[in-house]
C-alpha cells in the first residue's frame, strides 16, 4: 500500500509549475513512477504531494533544432529507443536505452525521471554526458540551462530546485565526424542494475583522434568524466598502448564502492577494461586505429 | 485526499469507480473492478505478474497510478479471446505447457500480445527480450519462449481474434 498523498493533476506546464512553486517543500513530480512509486511504498520518500507531468505537452516529444536536438523530460526510454533522430545524433544514447531494465519498464521510465533520481547507476546519464547534453531547468520564477555535467551534486543529488523540472535534455549535433558508444555491464542481461558502464564520444580529425570524451556510471557517488583519460587521447594517433594508458587514466578517475554487484577493485578494473573496449571498437570503426 | 471518479475501460467495458490518489493500477483493476486475472507478485516492477496493456502499451500494473490511467484503455489476460473461443496465446500456452503455477501467466500473455502487436514474426532473441520483465519461477522459459512461437504462426495463419 502507498502512504496517502495529494495528488495534482496539471493540465498544461504552467499549472505544475505553479504548483510545484506554491506548496514545496514535499511537493515532487511524477510521470512514469518507475522509480517513485517503489521508494514510496518502501517509505524511503513519503512526498506530501504529486504533481502529475506525464501528459504534459510542453514536456514531451523530441524537437530538431538547428545546432542541437531536444528531449522532452517526460520522453519515455521506449520512444528514445525508437528515435531516428536521436539515432543519427547520439547513437549511445540508443545503447543505453537498449539495456535500460526491461520492456515494461523503459514503457514508463523517462529521460527526465532517469536523470532527475540522480542514481550512480543512471543508465542515460554516461551516453549524455559524453554527448555535452545540457538541462534544460524550468520553475515558475526562473529558467536555466546547465551542462549535465553540473547537474549531478553526488548519491541521488542534484542541483535541481524543489520548485523546478527538467524541461527538457538538450543534446548538440555535430558537423565533425564523430561516433558514439556506451556498454553497461550487469549481472545479467534484462533488469540489471549496472555494476559499471563506460561511454565514449570520440571525433575524428585529420586522421587522428579530435575531441573525445568518456564517462562512467557506478563507479563513483555520481555519473562522472574521465577528462584526464580525455585530454590524452586528444590529438593523438590511437595506438593499443595509447588507448591501454587512457582506460588507465579512466579507471584511475573513478571512486567505487564495493557492494552487492561487485567489489570496488572489480569495478575499477572493469572501467579499464569497458574503457579499452569502447575505444579499440570506435577506433575501429572510426578507421582510426594506429595498430 | 478526497476519491476522485475516474473512467477506466477494461477490456472493452467502461467502468466509473472513485478512487483516492494512492491508489495504483494495479489495485484499481484488482480491488475495486474484480479484474483479478492481474496478478499482485512484488508491487514493485520486478516480477511483471501485474503486466497489462495500457494504450497499447505492456506496463507494470502496480507502478502506474490509478489516476495516471483516467480515461485510458486498459487490456488484461481476460480480455484476449473467451473461454469459449481462447486466444491464439493461450491457446499456444495450454498446448506447450508454458504454466504451471500460473502465477505469471497473465503477465506473460500480456507481454507476448504486445510483441506480437508490433512484430508478426518475432525471432527468439526478440521473443526472450519481450519477455524479459516477467519473471517464471516454475516451468523456466523454453516452453514460454516455445508457446509464443507457436502463437504467432497461429495468428499468421488465422488472425488475432482479440
Amino acid at each position: 500500500m502507498l502512504p496517502e498523498f495529494d495528488l495534482v493533476m496539471p493540465e498544461n506546464l504552467q499549472q505544475a509549475l505553479e504548483n510545484l512553486g506554491q506548496r514545496n517543500p514535499g511537493v515532487v513530480p511524477v510521470a512514469g513512477g518507475t522509480n517513485l512509486t517503489v521508494d514510496m511504498r518502501s517509505r524511503r520518500h513519503t512526498p506530501a504531494t504529486l504533481v502529475n507531468i506525464e501528459h504534459i505537452q510542453e514536456l514531451t516529444g523530441i524537437l530538431q533544432e538547428d545546432d542541437r536536438i531536444e528531449i522532452g523530460s517526460c520522453v519515455t526510454i521506449a520512444e528514445i529507443l525508437k528515435s531516428p533522430i536521436i539515432a543519427a545524433v547520439a547513437p549511445a544514447l540508443i545503447e543505453a536505452a537498449r539495456g535500460f531494465a526491461n520492456p515494461l519498464i523503459r514503457n514508463r521510465a523517462t529521460i527526465g525521471g532517469n536523470l532527475a533520481d540522480a542514481s550512480p547507476a543512471a543508465d542515460t546519464a554516461p551516453s549524455l554526458l559524453v554527448h555535452n547534453a545540457q538541462v534544460e531547468l524550468w520553475s515558475k520564477k526562473n529558467r536555466r540551462i546547465l551542462p549535465l555535467d553540473e547537474f549531478f551534486v553526488g548519491v541521488r543529488k542534484t542541483v535541481l530546485q524543489p520548485d523546478e523540472i527538467i524541461k527538457s535534455v538538450h543534446v548538440p549535433k555535430t558537423n565533425r565526424p564523430s561516433a558514439s558508444s556506451f556498454y553497461k555491464l550487469g549481472l545479467r542481461k534484462a533488469d540489471a542494475i549496472s555494476v559499471a558502464s563506460v561511454a565514449v564520444y570520440l571525433e575524428k580529425k585529420n586522421g587522428a583522434c579530435g575531441q573525445v570524451r568518456i564517462a562512467m556510471g557506478s563507479v563513483a557517488p555520481k555519473p562522472l568524466r574521465a577528462y584526464a583519460a580525455e585530454e590524452l587521447l586528444t590529438g593523438k594517433h590511437l595506438s593499443l598502448k595509447l588507448i591501454e594508458e587512457a582506460a588507465k587514466l579512466a579507471a584511475e578517475a573513478s571512486s567505487p564502492i564495493s557492494d552487492i554487484r561487485g567489489s570496488a577493485e572489480y569495478r575499477r578494473r572493469m572501467v579499464f577494461v569497458l574503457t579499452r573496449r569502447l575505444l579499440t571498437h570506435l577506433a575501429e570503426m572510426m578507421e582510426l586505429k594506429d595498430w | 485526499m478526497d476519491p476522485k471518479v475516474i473512467t477506466l475501460t477494461v477490456n472493452g467495458r467502461k467502468h466509473q469507480v472513485a478512487l483516492p490518489p494512492n491508489i495504483t493500477l494495479l489495485r484499481a483493476l484488482r480491488e475495486y473492478l474484480g479484474y483479478v486475472d492481474v496478478k499482485n507478485g512484488c508491487e514493485k516492477g520486478d516480477c511483471g505478474a501485474c503486466t497489462v496493456l495500457l494504450n497499447g502499451k505492456a506496463v507494470n500494473s502496480c507502478l502506474v497510478l490509478a489516476w495516471q490511467a483516467n480515461n485510458a484503455e486498459i487490456i488484461t489476460t481476460s480480455g484476449l479471446g473467451s473461454a469459449e473461443n481462447p486466444h491464439p496465446i493461450h491457446r499456444a500456452f495450454a498446448d506447450e505447457g508454458a504454466a504451471q503455477c500460473g502465477y505469471c501467466t497473465p503477465g506473460m500473455v500480456i507481454s507476448a500480445k504486445a510483441l506480437l502487436d508490433e512484430n508478426p514474426h518475432p525471432t527468439e532473441a526478440e521473443i526472450r527480450e519481450a519477455i524479459s520483465g516477467n519473471l517464471c519461477r516454475c516451468t523456466g522459459y523454453g516452453q514460454i519462449v516455445r508457446a509464443i512461437q507457436k502463437a504467432a504462426e497461429i495468428i499468421n495463419k488465422e488472425g488475432d481474434a482479440s
